[in-house]
């Protein structure tokens, strides 16, 4: 892969923290990667699988979830959702033959804009080193 | 309205916080070239009223049913420019905003990545916008009622000014009396007015006020519901005492077995009390409490041959076989009032506060220097015959603030005053003492702080800067091993007493509230407010606010002030006795719903239920939403296997065009 690939992002923010925490990113002028773009939620409970899925196959490279900490939902247990879902979502990826390392998960609340840059920075990161997203394998899978 | 999506859309300069690091010419351009754009401005300052006013009449000229406004984060301007949208007789709905500021002007540097990304940004906001739907916001009543959790300073002024405003309050206290902190102060500063004399009168006024349900020894249980209609629970802890009939004489406490035994909350450990008390001479309610952890009755089933309170009281009002009760009520609106713990100086051993009877925090001395504490004001150190006045008394500030090895970065606010204040009564009282204060920083920023500082400095009292790194014994003394910063000269101070200027910490049991109300903290494990600034008194809970020191550190003219604000925000919602409810909610497709229950089983909020429908001649069940308790969180979307039950305003039809459009292969 070429050394300078950018990869493209889309990640899933839920509204009340790591929405808030971008923007306190932000308003702290923290400067980032430009990779990564956010649609708005407004509870990581709120992210259907085939999202994830579906990003994959419409152009992007990786997929960020990012919700509340593990406790602190604004509606309670959205995130504990999210949480079990996605860690099912993950073993799927792999098993269908998709890079672990396109599907990225993250706690980020409203007050950790600082964190916020560090998920950035890693996920494009680890992105970059695993290349560009081509489709998803066919036969690979051994019944 | 089924027309073809005409969109506008509206790129702001925002100054130049915008316009410098994105082309705003060319995202304009690019967006007037998109499908179904009628119109595409850009302009400095879209939220200003010209800005505004702009979209009002492209909406009229050009007949635009849909709007895109690139700007800011939607948390900051999204209701702004919904009301813009309806003042143009166009649903609020129908808008979407593309965060090209926080997300992308101020976070990026190189113009060209920017432009791009906000390109990007602007693309999936369009992509979402032709598929929004109309939405009608519902209006619920407002219960005339705020419920007040935590009675101190900040608590009871709020409780007043919207009693006196003319609602209903249920004011809930955790410990036995109302007064909080400010009642164990002595003084305060920079005025030393006498804590007491300013407190208890408002502390008689919320027991005594028609308007004011004071629940005290009781705590919130459970609050269900939703801004405007909160359902309480409360749990009225027994006190083994009937209320009614208590006058309050105190004959039992003197009679009590363990009178003088128990270290006393209010005194901080340095008096004593009974297991039947009153937690000082001005409690409110003036009635006294059994501690259950501590009576022998309560703990063994036996104290002597009959309980002594028993005896003793006159008016019979002990009560061993009662129960806890549990109260319910409804509210409008919370405030949260519920204060601090000072730092425990334990964790930071070095300054020996663990080991040496004679180092003391500062609202331990605040104890021993007050009139009405256990001493009656006098400063003196030891007990019985070896009790002796100090002579060498030294003060350490920063005790568990600005300190990262505690895990507190931040300055908690009063400590400067506080030590200052405390220098001046030690002078007052022991005039020939010799009283030093270690610092890192004086900071007396408030009214007439400065001056109390000056004033304090010129009474003798000596500000050595250096932050003392150990603190032990040496021939009976206290010796201090710090290096004064500004003359690089290593000392070994000798005195008899420390008092610690110790900081502020959010409560240990911070946590319970945020279960209950959920509310979010900051980094230093504070209540979070909805915004530092500009709603420096609301949450993120619609109908939640907060006052004083648990939202951070304050002063009491501070938490005064903020408690009025939190006061006077619950009072909006009271007074215009309406509030509008969330219409981004759920919806469930009958045609394609099959009743599986998915989504019921998922719903944080019990919002949906199975009804029965007939279907063709068929009776089938099918989800149903609540829409006065769906709070729009969208879990159910998510979980639902056949994509029936839908989120207003994030369906999957209205999401996934905005992925495609981020992906950018279509």
């Amino acid at each position: 892969m070429s050394e300078n690939f950018e990869p493209n992002v889309v990640a899933f923010l839920c509204n009340w923290c790591s929405y808030a925490g971008a923007d306190l990113a932000g308003t702290s002028r923290t400067e980032y990667p430009p990779n990564l773009n956010v649609i708005r939620v407004m509870c990581s409970g709120r992210v259907n699988p085939m999202f994830v899925v579906n990003a994959l196959q419409q152009g992007a490279d990786g997929i960020l979830i990012s919700g509340c900490h593990p406790g602190d939902c604004h509606y309670m247990e959205g995130n504990f959702f999210a949480r079990r879902r996605f860690a099912l979502m993950k073993e799927l990826l792999d098993f269908v033959g998709v890079d672990q390392r396109r599907f990225n998960m993250s706690w980020v609340s409203a007050s950790e804009g600082a964190k916020w840059k560090d998920v950035v920075g890693k996920v494009v990161h680890s992105l970059k080193e695993a290349g560009p997203f081509e489709e998803f394998p066919r036969n690979k899978i051994d019944w | 309205m089924n027309s073809k999506p005409k969109i506008g859309v509206y790129v702001c300069h925002c100054g130049i916080n915008i316009s410098k690091t994105v082309d705003v010419d060319e995202l304009t351009a690019y967006a007037a070239n998109r499908p179904y754009v009628r119109v595409a401005r850009n302009y400095s300052y879209m939220c200003s009223d010209p800005g505004q006013l702009l979209i009002r009449e492209d909406i009229k000229k050009h007949g635009l049913n849909r709007i895109v406004v690139a700007s800011c984060s939607p948390r900051m301007h999204e209701l702004t420019f919904r009301k813009t949208l309806a003042e143009a007789g166009l649903n609020p709905y129908y808008l979407e905003m593309a965060n090209i500021r926080e997300h992308c002007s101020w976070v990026h540097k190189g113009k060209k990545e920017a432009t791009a990304k906000a390109k990007k940004l602007v693309s999936a906001a369009l992509a979402k916008v032709r598929y929004l739907e109309p939405l009608y916001e519902k209006e619920v009543t407002v219960e005339p009622a705020t419920l007040i959790i935590g009675a101190g300073i900040a608590g009871i002024q709020a409780a007043l000014d919207i009693a006196n405003a003319g609602f209903k309050v249920y004011l809930v206290e955790k410990t036995p009396s109302v007064g909080g902190r400010m009642s164990q102060l002595d003084k305060t500063f920079p005025t030393l007015d006498c804590s007491a004399c300013i407190l208890t009168p408002k502390m008689v006024d919320v027991a005594s006020h028609p308007n004011i349900v004071l629940m005290a020894y009781s705590q919130v249980e459970n609050i269900s519901g939703y801004v405007g209609n909160f359902q309480v629970q409360v749990r009225k802890k027994a006190r083994f005492v009937s209320v009614d009939k208590c006058t309050g004489c105190g004959n039992c406490a003197e009679e009590c077995r363990l009178a003088g035994r128990i270290p006393s909350e209010f005194n901080m450990g340095i008096g004593n009390r009974s297991a039947i008390y009153l937690p000082f001479p001005q409690a409110v309610p003036a009635k006294y409490t059994i501690d259950p952890a501590e009576c022998l009755f309560l703990t063994r089933g036996k104290c002597g041959k009959s309980p002594k309170c028993v005896e003793a009281c006159p008016a019979g009002a002990i009560d061993f076989e009662q129960k806890d009760e549990i109260v319910e009520f409804k509210a409008g609106t919370i405030i949260v009032a519920t204060g601090f713990d000072v730092f425990d100086a334990a964790r930071k051993p070095e300054y020996g506060y663990s080991d040496y009877d004679n180092v003391l925090t500062g609202l331990e001395m605040e104890r021993l220097i007050s009139s009405s504490g256990p001493t009656g004001g006098k400063i003196v150190l030891g007990k019985g015959d070896g009790e002796y006045v100090p002579k060498d008394i030294a003060f350490i500030k920063c005790v568990g603030s600005r300190d990262k090895s505690t895990g507190n970065e931040y300055c908690s606010r009063v400590c400067c005053m506080y030590t200052a204040k405390l220098a001046h009564l030690v002078k007052d009282k022991i005039p020939e003492a010799n009283v030093r204060i270690y610092y890192m920083d004086v900071r007396a920023f408030g009214k007439g702080f400065e001056e109390f500082y000056d004033r304090v400095r010129r009474e003798g009292v000596r500000y050595i800067r250096g932050n003392p790194s150990e603190i032990f014994k040496r021939n009976g003394k206290l010796v201090i091993k710090v290096e004064d910063t500004l003359t690089s000269r290593p000392l070994e101070d000798e005195v008899d007493m420390v008092v610690l200027g110790v900081g502020l910490e959010p409560r240990k049991d911070a946590r319970e509230i945020i279960d209950l109300l959920r509310l979010s903290q900051s980094t230093d494990g504070f209540y979070l407010e909805a915004h530092p600034k500009l709603a420096p008194v609301d949450t993120a809970t619609e109908g939640v606010f907060l006052a004083g020191c648990s939202q951070g550190p304050k002063d009491i003219p501070d938490t005064v002030a903020q408690a009025k604000g939190a006061a006077s925000s619950a009072l909006v919602l009271l007074a215009s006795g309406k509030v509008k409810v969330q219409a981004q909610i759920s919806q469930v497709n009958e045609k394609t719903c099959r009743g599986c229950g998915y989504c019921i089983e998922i719903c944080p909020y019990t919002a949906i239920d199975l009804v029965t429908v007939n279907k063709m001649g068929h009776q089938v069940s099918v989800a149903q939403v609540n829409e006065a308790l769906c709070k729009g969180c969208g879990a159910c979307s998510a979980g639902c296997l056949s994509g029936s039950i839908q989120q207003r305003s994030f369906r999957d039809n209205q999401i996934l065009p905005q992925i495609a459009a981020l992906g950018g292969k279509s």
